[in-house]
């Protein structure tokens, strides 16, 4: 007897023993939550998981994590397993024995991302000491997603160990968050909230913020807590809004509104009569009052709260705001903090949006540099221009198609999209520009016809779906210099573009035989014709280069944002108000233009942040206004070139 | 037995031809069917792909045999993105074509400017695009997203499973962005979301400089609070908005963004590796895994002749309104707008994920919402899917509009007070 | 007085006896009459295709003979649609409101049915608040009045920025240009009040006019353009053959010399600049209760550079080649982007117009400014006087 009980005990530890090291059964517990989680009741099977202590839990949480664990539809058992074509690989969670099976029958687990967030939460415990870098690193990415009181500790004790640099620093910093909100004593977090003083990272504000989070305290004589701030009733507060705070207090009466009043009277209609009063008459609000003022004093319905009434309701009442943090040491320390963060922080978003200026005008640049030489320099208008950006970003599409590396697929592209779009620009003027020059206006209508029918084309060509224009790896993310301050490689890259060719084209016009040639032209065909210069061939190789730089232009635009047959039209009105503003026949007016263009967008912007159209809308009647008062644009041309 | 058998064999195959004698007969006059949709303009990048769908759904039901032993015959107009167009076009299809249903639109604007003139000579849409709800006519059937169907589960998904405290709603300027977003911004705040922690930008069409809006939405970060993006931006603009998410480096699980209007369709345009974990809600994803999807995507893949092109979730809601339609044509025996109208009512169909889509009396089906998120590949990964929804015509969330309901079978009015209980008018708002 | 005029100018007596007569058969052919030849849609296709001639002639004064090209006209055209679009849309809604609210207990006050009727209007767009643009829809007068005050005012203080500063040419070309983007911009802001990106919208259906089929409705509104065309091509016959109609010319040939013989070129060009407007206006006001809806895609650059794609097409500089020219390329648009014209197979290649119609388009532009500079006007002259 006794040993039979013995033997039972023994075997009921060897399955105990056994249970810890396998998982399966433990899942199988909480096999609905597994196969099925929502973030607000998985949280038990994560600590059941990570209680029994198995040492494949870690692995699995990953597994679960990076969507890696199949079930077994027949009987519920979850397997490791990767997809490959119709089949799949599964490995045994405890015994990593390896067998395949079809997908039928199989169903993939897909946490959510709220899931994905805890599994990482419970992750942190064995990832944080692991000896991959990758591991350790997303223990602490998971910590400053979800910090948490317990985490402190075992972060701190993680940091004396830590080999690589970078990470030991980011550690420090999280250390120091996680003490300024959960440190034991108030000197402690106080010594850390102050330690913070320059730290413009979200981060450090969100820890701030959480600190110094507030909320509206029952209205009262005497304010009591960890006061805030007072509200004034009529600046802080509207009289209406403080009311609304008694109501809710249970202090004062509800305000009856028009709709109540209007469904009261229609409840105690007697006989055509409300009150005594004739409903036809209840057609103003004087009426119904005083209908309803009758109804009320008959007892009927409960009396109006009167405007005295509010007034007097809220005058003898404190509207205060409490911190949650009771401890007022570290709130005012929390506060001195914050105040100096943000004026660091007010800075460093004067430098961001100047930097977000200037890339917008780089582009606006870009696009109306091409017709900064035919507009500008040689007077043409040419509304096709926009569909030459347009042909030089199918241009980089189509190389991608065929080069499909995307660093070498750019290389080849901006030439063959400069090459694409001389060509173009001179057959374009060779067959109809060339026989218009005397008849501006009628340019616009001829290139304006040309503007549609490429466009149509475009559509014909390579539909209307948005083509992707992809840029290469070395051209991804952003230059981050803070959280406040950063801006995107490709932008980057396109200002250096936008710089180029200015000093490509100053280069071009003020350096070289060309240049000479065609601002010799442009003055004076004849004279110039006579001095040996072929103003035909000039006007030709005049217009190839501007139409050429919009098609590199093309490129770039595509890179940013994105290829359609409508991107030129985007851009050409745009490029057009940009000469003009900046001034024609000058390179640096465009620059200028562009400048100012850009910089005022993101003024108007930063005003009204909610609204991007009307910034754009402002500006439009800006520039409208600044060509009535100064109609030949910032830099002027003067003397003989300006005359019309 | 066997003389038995032979002769109601016999009996029923009288019966059958002389049915279809009848029916050919019947012929004489065509079912015809409309598709209005823009096949240039700026339209015409999503609704090209709708006019194939109905082209292709129409033959197949001509193979079938048509609908009352009639072949059905396809009439195509170009209202190219042109809304007066619309109405115009809609006139014609009705009194020179003499369509018996259209099959149509994309924007709202299109369909308000087609409304009048399909009230007034009482002609029959059926409409496929997700909307900002507002509005039941008595001679459209919706068979789209309402507000209910996707905004608002999407919205709770955020709330609930990925504990979003802080939202920005971005969208582009136009009604059915403003008007979801009205709608949420109300169910934000009944749900305990303070106003201040609801950020709402609106960019114009085709917007391209993203960079200050995506800086903007990093920095609501600032309090602390988990920050989630709705985005209900429209069409390319998306294209720039998710390159400038990219380049910031702005994780999903830093901040999630959910799309109502980014399907596959739009995806193909954008290398999508650094948007994986981004989210969109529709009601089918090409990613649903059933035979009936599967199926579709082979004779789309077919009918078009291109193995790359994707399907996406107005597509399925033409399969399910055209199939409905046939359906209650059948029923009614005749395509007379009103008899089909109330053989609508009730009509269910098998959705292609999976369930069965059922016509309400307020022209709107019941469907599942799903939620998905972005892959490597350009696809959506199904990670939620709720029971079929009903769709509400009048949101509750908007106090103007809580108090009104459509019932166009017992009240016959799709714009009917509950309170005052009378119908506030019986043609639509346009 | 009015016989010198007319003998001056044969063309009216033509035009006017060309129109009359073509109105006289769509009106006879019209469903309204009970004939049916013409289809209710196709009445309307030409009524607003009356419309468009009449901003075309409108845009041939300012451009043809002032030599102003202004590319904003559309922006007037755009602005008498909604104002009196936003009378339809107000009177409609307020008649939906008032029968809904009939039946109640308790009368509504006005504020209650002001509240409801913005609710209708602006509901669709998400909010339901009266706009201060809105103050006078209630009165179909003022709003006819604004339909020729606001374009006219709007073109009187821009012209007059404009010409002071001696903006010309090309600039003014862009300067106008942006006006109208400027304009459109504003529109489509959910926040101006006007509906933004939706506009208004079931403009065909006239308050207390509700039991009128629309066969009719259309007819009137034909027939009202016809009259406004007539109308509008006499005025302008008259004011580009006096003295005024010399001066203008001699300053889109030479302003210089104008200025120096004396003139006040600003006047002049300010004169026709706003005229020109208030009748684009009018004829926008006309041409929308037919469109049905307007919204502010309508008013966008493209559409005033189409205007005067017109009239280059139609020939520039006489009155009747810009109406030549509107109806000729509007309707043939219509047709070609409809499905009308049929598919061209070449064996390899099917050439869909709805894809090539805008490719022909475009190549036709350049080919007419390349080699007919006079347009489809100028044959006329050819065929008329022999070559001298």
């Amino acid at each position: 007897m006794f040993r039979h009980l013995l033997m039972l005990l023994c075997w009921v530890g060897i399955v105990g023993a056994a249970q810890a090291q396998d998982l399966q059964p433990v899942l199988q517990g909480h096999a609905e939550e597994i196969a099925k989680p929502s973030r607000s009741s998985v949280s038990v099977a994560l600590d059941d998981l990570a209680a029994s202590g198995a040492p494949q839990v870690s692995v699995f949480l990953e597994q679960w994590q990076d969507k890696g664990v199949w079930q077994r539809e027949a009987d519920g058992v979850f397997f490791f397993g990767t997809e490959t074509g119709d089949d799949l690989t599964l490995r045994d969670i405890d015994t990593g024995a390896e067998s395949s099976a079809p997908t039928n029958g199989f169903s993939q687990l897909k946490p959510n991302g709220g899931v994905r967030r805890l599994i990482g939460t419970a992750l942190v415990q064995f990832q944080l000491t692991d000896p991959d870098l990758a591991r350790r690193q997303s223990a602490v990415d998971s910590i400053a997603r979800r910090p948490e009181a317990d985490q402190l500790g075992p972060l701190r004790a993680s940091i004396e160990a830590e080999p690589d640099a970078a990470l030991k620093a980011r550690k420090i910093q999280l250390t120091n968050f996680l003490s300024a909100s959960f440190g034991d004593t108030s000197e402690e977090r106080i010594a850390a909230i102050t330690s913070m003083a320059t730290d413009t990272s979200i981060e450090a504000r969100a820890v701030m913020n959480q600190i110094l989070s507030t909320k509206t305290a029952t209205p009262s004589q005497t304010p009591s807590g960890n006061v805030a701030r007072v509200l004034t009733s009529g600046d802080d507060l509207s009289q209406a809004d403080a009311y609304a705070q008694l109501v809710a207090a249970g202090l004062a009466p509800t305000i009856i509104s028009a709709a109540a009043i209007r469904e009261a009277l229609a409840a105690h209609v007697v006989g055509g009569r409300v009150g005594g009063i004739p409903t036809s008459q209840l057609d103003t609000d004087a009426g119904r009052a005083k209908a309803y003022a009758a109804l009320a004093a008959a007892g009927t319905v409960p009396p109006l709260v009167t405007e005295l009434d509010q007034q007097s309701a809220v005058a003898d009442m404190n509207f205060y705001e409490v911190y949650d943090e009771p401890d007022s040491a570290v709130t005012d320390a929390a506060r001195a903090t914050l105040d100096s963060i943000e004026t660091r922080v007010a800075a460093a978003q004067t430098v961001d949006l100047t930097l977000d200026a200037l890339s917008l005008a780089s582009i606006y640049f870009l696009a109306a540099i091409g017709l900064a030489i035919t507009f500008g320099v040689m007077g043409v208008i040419n509304m096709a221009h926009g569909e030459f950006i347009m042909m030089g970003a199918y241009t980089g599409y189509v190389v991608q198609l065929f080069v499909p590396d995307y660093t070498l697929s750019i290389i080849i592209a901006l030439p063959l999209a400069f090459a694409v779009t001389f060509a173009a620009g001179v057959v374009m003027e060779r067959l109809v520009i060339r026989h218009l020059y005397h008849r501006p206006l009628e340019t616009l209508l001829a290139t304006f016809g040309i503007s549609i029918a490429l466009q149509q084309l475009a559509k014909n060509i390579f539909g209307t779906q948005a083509r992707p224009l992809t840029s290469p790896g070395w051209l991804d993310g952003a230059w981050v210099i803070s959280d406040v301050i950063q801006i995107s490689y490709i932008r980057i890259a396109i200002f250096v573009l936008a710089l180029l060719f200015l000093g490509l084209i100053l280069f071009v016009l003020k350096r070289t035989r060309l240049g000479l040639e065609v601002r010799a032209v442009t003055q004076n065909p004849g004279m110039a014709a006579s001095m040996g210069i072929n103003p035909d061939r000039i006007n030709m190789m005049t217009f190839g280069l501007g139409s050429g730089i919009a098609g590199i232009a093309g490129v770039a635009i595509g890179l940013y944002a994105k290829v359609t047959s409508e991107m030129g039209a985007d851009y050409i009105v745009q490029s057009f108000m940009t000469v003009v503003v900046g001034g024609v026949g000058n390179v640096w007016g465009t620059l200028a233009g562009a400048s100012l263009i850009g910089f005022l967008q993101k003024g108007i912007e930063w005003f009204n942040p909610s609204n991007t159209l009307a910034a754009q809308t402002y500006m439009v009647l800006f520039i409208i206004l600044f060509i009535q008062f100064r109609p030949k644009g910032i830099v002027a041309q003067k003397g003989r070139a300006a005359a019309d | 037995m066997t003389t038995f058998t032979k002769l109601a064999a016999c009996a029923t195959a009288a019966l059958m031809g002389s049915t279809s004698l009848v029916m050919a007969q019947d012929c004489a006059d065509p079912v015809k069917v409309g598709v209005l949709h823009s096949l240039s303009g700026t339209m015409a990048i999503s609704e090209t792909t709708l006019k194939d769908t109905m082209l292709m759904l129409i033959d197949a039901q001509n193979e079938k045999g048509g609908v009352l032993g009639c072949q059905i015959e396809a009439v195509v107009v170009d209202p190219a993105s042109d809304w007066p167009l619309f109405a115009e076009k809609a006139r014609e299809l009705l009194t020179v074509n003499e369509v018996d249903v259209i099959f149509g639109n994309w924007t709202s604007v299109s369909r308000k400017s087609v409304l009048p003139v399909i009230e007034e000579l009482n002609g029959l849409l059926f409409y496929p695009v997700q909307y900002e709800g507002e509005e039941s006519s008595k001679n459209v059937f919706y068979t789209g997203a309402a507000p209910n169907q996707q905004a608002i589960p999407a919205v709770d998904y955020f709330l609930e499973e990925l504990g979003v405290e802080k939202f920005a709603l971005l969208g582009t300027d136009y009604v059915y962005p403003r008007t979801t977003n009205n709608i949420l911004k109300s169910y934000l705040m009944s749900k305990g979301i303070a106003e201040e922690d609801i950020f709402v930008n609106y960019t114009p069409f085709g917007q391209s400089d993203w960079a200050t809006i995506v800086g903007d939405v990093v920095a609501l970060g600032e309090d602390g609070k988990q920050v989630g993006v709705v985005s209900t931006i429209n069409g390319d603009a998306n294209i720039g908005f998710y390159k400038e998410l990219a380049a910031a480096d702005v994780s999903a699980d830093d901040i999630p963004v959910v799309a109502f209007s980014v399907g596959e369709e739009e995806l193909s345009g954008l290398d999508t590796s650094n948007l994986v974990g981004h989210l969109a809600a529709w009601n089918y994803f090409m990613s649903a895994d059933t035979p009936a999807n599967a199926e579709f995507i082979q004779q789309w893949k077919t009918s078009i002749g291109d193995d790359k092109r994707v399907t996406n979730d107005p597509m399925e809601a033409h399969y399910i309104g055209f199939n409905m339609w046939v359906n209650a044509v059948e029923q009614a025996g005749t395509t007379d707008v009103d008899a089909v109208r109330s053989a609508m009512y009730g009509q269910t169909f098998p959705n292609l994920t999976g369930g069965t889509a059922e016509m309400l009396v307020n022209h709107h089906l019941s469907k599942p919402v799903l939620i998905g998120e972005i892959t490597a590949d350009g696809q959506f990964d199904i990670i939620s899917q709720t029971d079929p929804v009903e769709g509400d015509a009048w949101t509750d969330f908007l106090p103007e509009s809580a108090v009104l309901t459509s019932d166009w079978k017992e009240l016959e009015c799709g714009m009917y007070n509950t309170e005052t209980e009378t119908c506030v008018q019986l043609t639509s708002n346009y | 007085m009015r016989k010198t005029f007319l003998s001056q100018n044969p063309s009216v007596m033509w035009f006017i006896a060309f129109l009359g007569l073509f109105t006289l058969a769509v009106a006879i052919g019209s469903e309204a009459t009970g004939t049916g030849l013409i289809s209710t849609s196709m009445v309307k296709t030409l009524g607003k295709t009356l419309c468009l001639c009449l901003i075309a002639i409108a845009m041939d004064v300012v451009w043809g003979y002032c030599g102003i090209l202004s590319l904003g006209h559309f922006a007037f055209f755009g602005i008498g649609g909604y104002a009196i679009g936003m009378w339809l849309m107000y009177a409609r809604t307020e008649g939906i409101v008032m029968t809904s609210l009939e039946g109640h207990v308790i009368p509504p006050t006005p504020q209650e049915v002001q509240d409801a009727i913005g609710n209708q209007i602006f509901g669709v767009v998400g909010s339901s608040d009266f706009p201060w643009l809105w103050a006078f829809s209630d009165s179909l007068f003022l709003q006819l009045l604004m339909v020729v005050i606001v374009p006219g005012l709007l073109a009187l203080v821009f012209g007059w920025l404009a010409f002071r500063s001696r903006v010309t040419g090309v600039y003014l070309s862009i300067l106008t240009q942006a006006m109208t983007l400027a304009l459109s911009l504003w529109l489509f802001q959910n926040d101006s009040g006007l509906r933004g990106n939706n506009g208004l919208s079931g403009l065909q259906n006239i308050p207390g006019y509700e039991d009128t089929s629309q066969a009719t409705t259309s007819l009137v509104f034909f027939m009202g353009s016809a009259l406004a065309l007539a109308l509008g091509y006499i005025l302008f016959a008259w004011v580009v053959s006096g003295k005024m109609g010399s001066v203008v010319q001699g300053i889109r040939d030479n302003e210089a010399r104008v200025r120096f013989l004396g003139y006040r070129v600003e006047r002049y060009k300010l004169f026709i600049f706003t005229l020109t407007a208030v009748i684009a206006g009018i004829a926008g006001a006309l041409y929308y209760p037919q469109a049905g809806i307007i919204n502010p895609a309508e008013i966008a650059p493209i559409a005033s550079i189409y205007l005067a794609v017109w009239v280059a097409i139609g020939g520039r500089g006489r009155l009747y080649g810009a109406v030549i020219g509107a109806a000729f390329v509007s309707l043939l648009s219509s047709w070609f982007t409809g499905g009308g014209a049929p598919a061209i197979n070449l064996g390899f290649y099917t050439i869909l117009w709805t894809d090539w119609w805008l490719v022909l388009l475009g190549v036709s532009f350049v080919c007419v400014t390349l080699f007919f500079p006079k347009g489809i006007g100028g044959l006329f002259d050819y065929l008329v006087r022999k070559p001298s």
